[in-house]
């Protein structure tokens, strides 16, 4: 079973299921060991039998293939996109983060500058506000469309909080304006507590540089927040005592909500889960299944996922791959014995501190309904049918 | 104020004195648990002092009071024939057609529909809250095709031309640093800091 879902690939053009024999066949000779293997090289590449996509969305994003993937860590090549002007070319060695508004020292400093400071490693999610595919209405979507945005990483960087001690940040300070260095000249304002508490000017993404999508050669990066916020690319940054009220944080990633109101600045992204597997367009034969997949939250660590196969009726909580990490995806896998007939499986993640997943109607009691859908992140379900045969089950939210 | 300002002062100088008479042997067999956390280094000297003009190259951004606006004014009359060669395309002959983000109307009553009907466009005159916004991100980001290349005066002429579209401002009204900040958005009430995750 789980050999047969690793040839599930999701393609851009839609889900194609890859005949492993076949494909193997091409590729491999009948009996290894009597051929003399390939020699070194420079570069690695994946087995050319395993072929997992992003599926681009438009120019402007593409998600990344969950069900392809295992563990916690997203394949940098893999890490969803979203842009608003293009992936721009920057050259590392003119690149420079200029740092200036209500500072004692207004500084500019080159990618090597911002190498030289002490550094930081930490490994966290990164989810796009707009990460909510569930509302098609359609049950043939795999969990890369369902939740295509979020991807996980390890980020190395400088602390804001370091470059924030060198410029000499004045006490009245409030906000600061993040300005990328794409078409859009993107610029997000963001509240300066988070710069001392566990933002970074991140370079370095899984142990080599950032990806041209993610960032290349700095971007800002916010933990826990919502992905727009971490603005990439970033070439300035201007210190105040007011948000600057930019078209992305008024007129798009704000949430009107059911009182008549509009909610703004809604950085955090609060915990969700997905199940991976099974998932469509996976095909159950009657035996033991290892129900899984990945859990995050913005508040912190993932404290408990409860699994449902009974449709929300009874609930078990599943193992946590340790190590749980804050603001991070977290693994999660519970074992199942399918004996055949319908079932809806479910998960819903519970964080450290006591947030629980919400269901479609406490969450539309309170978000009502939108044309973009922001921070949405209900429990969901998976229909297993009778024939093991699995789809999304497709719930009204408009 | 004056001498709690002193007080504080003084402890500051109480710590650092203590911290550095103390001598380096009775530091290291001090137990790791009264270890005191490493000190905040000062600047580290690395990067360089930003020059004024290389601030003022880069420093574009308007804000919800008007400042960074350029001079310059502008009007709707010369702001049509700038939208309809630029930004039509996109946006739509008058600015609610599309296929792109509908920028012209306004809801019956100035409601806020929004959560109730995902069909309701955001427009400038719905939903932005704030007229400055608008000169923000046209000279930003807009039009896609050559972003970042309108000069002051066109972002003024279009500026003037969607308010005028939306109705905010009289036909004739001259729209520059002083009168765009003024303009009053109906959506502008609506907007509400989101309260998730802050302390209770």
């Amino acid at each position: 079973m789980k050999v047969s879902r690793r040839t599930l690939l999701t393609g851009a053009a839609g889900v194609v299921a890859l005949g492993k024999t076949k494909a193997t066949a091409a590729q491999a000779p009948a009996d290894s060991t009597k051929v003399r293997g390939k020699p070194s090289r420079a570069l690695g590449q994946r087995a050319p039998t395993e072929k997992p996509q992003r599926n681009a969305r438009g120019a402007t994003s593409s998600g990344t293939p969950h069900q392809d993937l295992m563990g916690t860590i997203t394949p940098s090549d893999l890490h969803f996109e979203r842009h608003h002007g293009g992936v721009p070319e920057i050259d590392p060695k003119t690149y420079s983060l200029l740092v200036h508004g209500m500072v004692e020292r207004p500084m500019v400093f080159t990618l090597a500058d911002l190498k030289r400071f002490p550094a930081v490693s930490r490994v966290h999610f990164l989810e796009c506000s707009g990460n909510f595919g569930g509302r098609t209405g359609s049950g043939e979507i795999t969990p890369q469309v369902l939740a295509p945005l979020t991807s996980n990483s390890e980020w190395t960087g400088v602390a804001l909080a370091t470059i924030f001690r060198e410029v000499g940040v004045k006490a009245q300070a409030k906000w600061f304006l993040a300005e990328g260095q794409d078409a859009a000249l993107l610029t997000r304002s963001i509240p300066i507590a988070k710069a001392y508490d566990d933002a970074l000017i991140a370079y370095g993404q899984n142990g080599e540089a950032i990806r041209p999508e993610q960032g290349y050669p700095a971007r800002l990066f916010l933990p826990g927040w919502e992905g727009n916020s971490s603005v990439k690319w970033i070439r300035r940054i201007e210190v105040s005592d007011h948000p600057f009220m930019t078209r992305e944080e008024t007129s798009k990633y704000t949430d009107p909500m059911a009182d008549g109101t509009a909610r703004q600045f809604s950085f955090l992204m609060d915990a969700r889960s997905l199940i991976t597997y099974p998932a469509y367009p996976v095909t159950l034969t009657p035996g033991w299944v290892e129900i899984n997949g990945i859990a995050w939250s913005g508040s912190g660590k993932i404290k408990r996922v409860d699994v449902s196969t009974d449709g929300g009726a009874t609930w078990v909580a599943a193992k946590l791959q340790e190590p749980v990490l804050s603001k991070a995806h977290t693994r999660f896998r519970h074992l199942w014995k399918w004996t055949g007939g319908e079932a809806a499986i479910m998960s819903r993640a519970v964080d450290e501190t006591g947030y629980m997943q919400p269901t479609r109607t406490e969450l539309m009691a309170m978000r009502g309904v939108s044309s973009v859908g922001y921070h949405y992140n209900p429990i969901t379900a998976w229909q297993v049918r009778g024939d093991g045969t699995v789809v999304f089950r497709a719930e009204e939210w408009t | 104020m004056k001498r709690a300002g002193l007080v504080v002062c003084l402890i500051a100088a109480a710590a650092a004195l203590s911290s550095f008479g103390v001598p380096l042997r009775a530091q290291s067999r001090a137990p790791a648990a009264k270890a005191s956390p490493a000190k905040e280094p000062p600047p580290l000297g690395i990067g360089r002092p930003a020059t004024p003009a290389e601030i003022a190259a880069l420093d574009i951004d308007v804000g919800p009071d008007g400042a960074g606006l350029p001079p310059g004014r502008g009007t709707a009359a010369e702001g049509a024939p700038i939208y309809a060669a630029r930004c039509a395309g996109c946006h739509g002959k008058t600015g609610r057609e599309g296929p792109n983000d509908v920028l012209v109307g306004r809801q019956p009553g100035d409601a806020f529909p929004f959560a109730k009907d995902a069909r309701v466009p955001k427009t400038i005159g719905s939903y932005w809250p704030y007229a400055t916004t608008v000169f923000d991100y046209i000279r930003r980001a807009m039009p896609p095709d050559a972003p970042n290349s309108l000069s002051n005066a066109e972002v003024y002429n279009l500026v003037a031309f969607l308010l005028v579209q939306n109705e905010l401002v009289p036909q004739d009204a001259v729209i520059d640093a002083t009168s765009l900040p003024k303009v009053k958005m109906p959506a502008h009430d609506h907007f509400v800091p989101d309260t998730r995750g802050r302390p209770k």
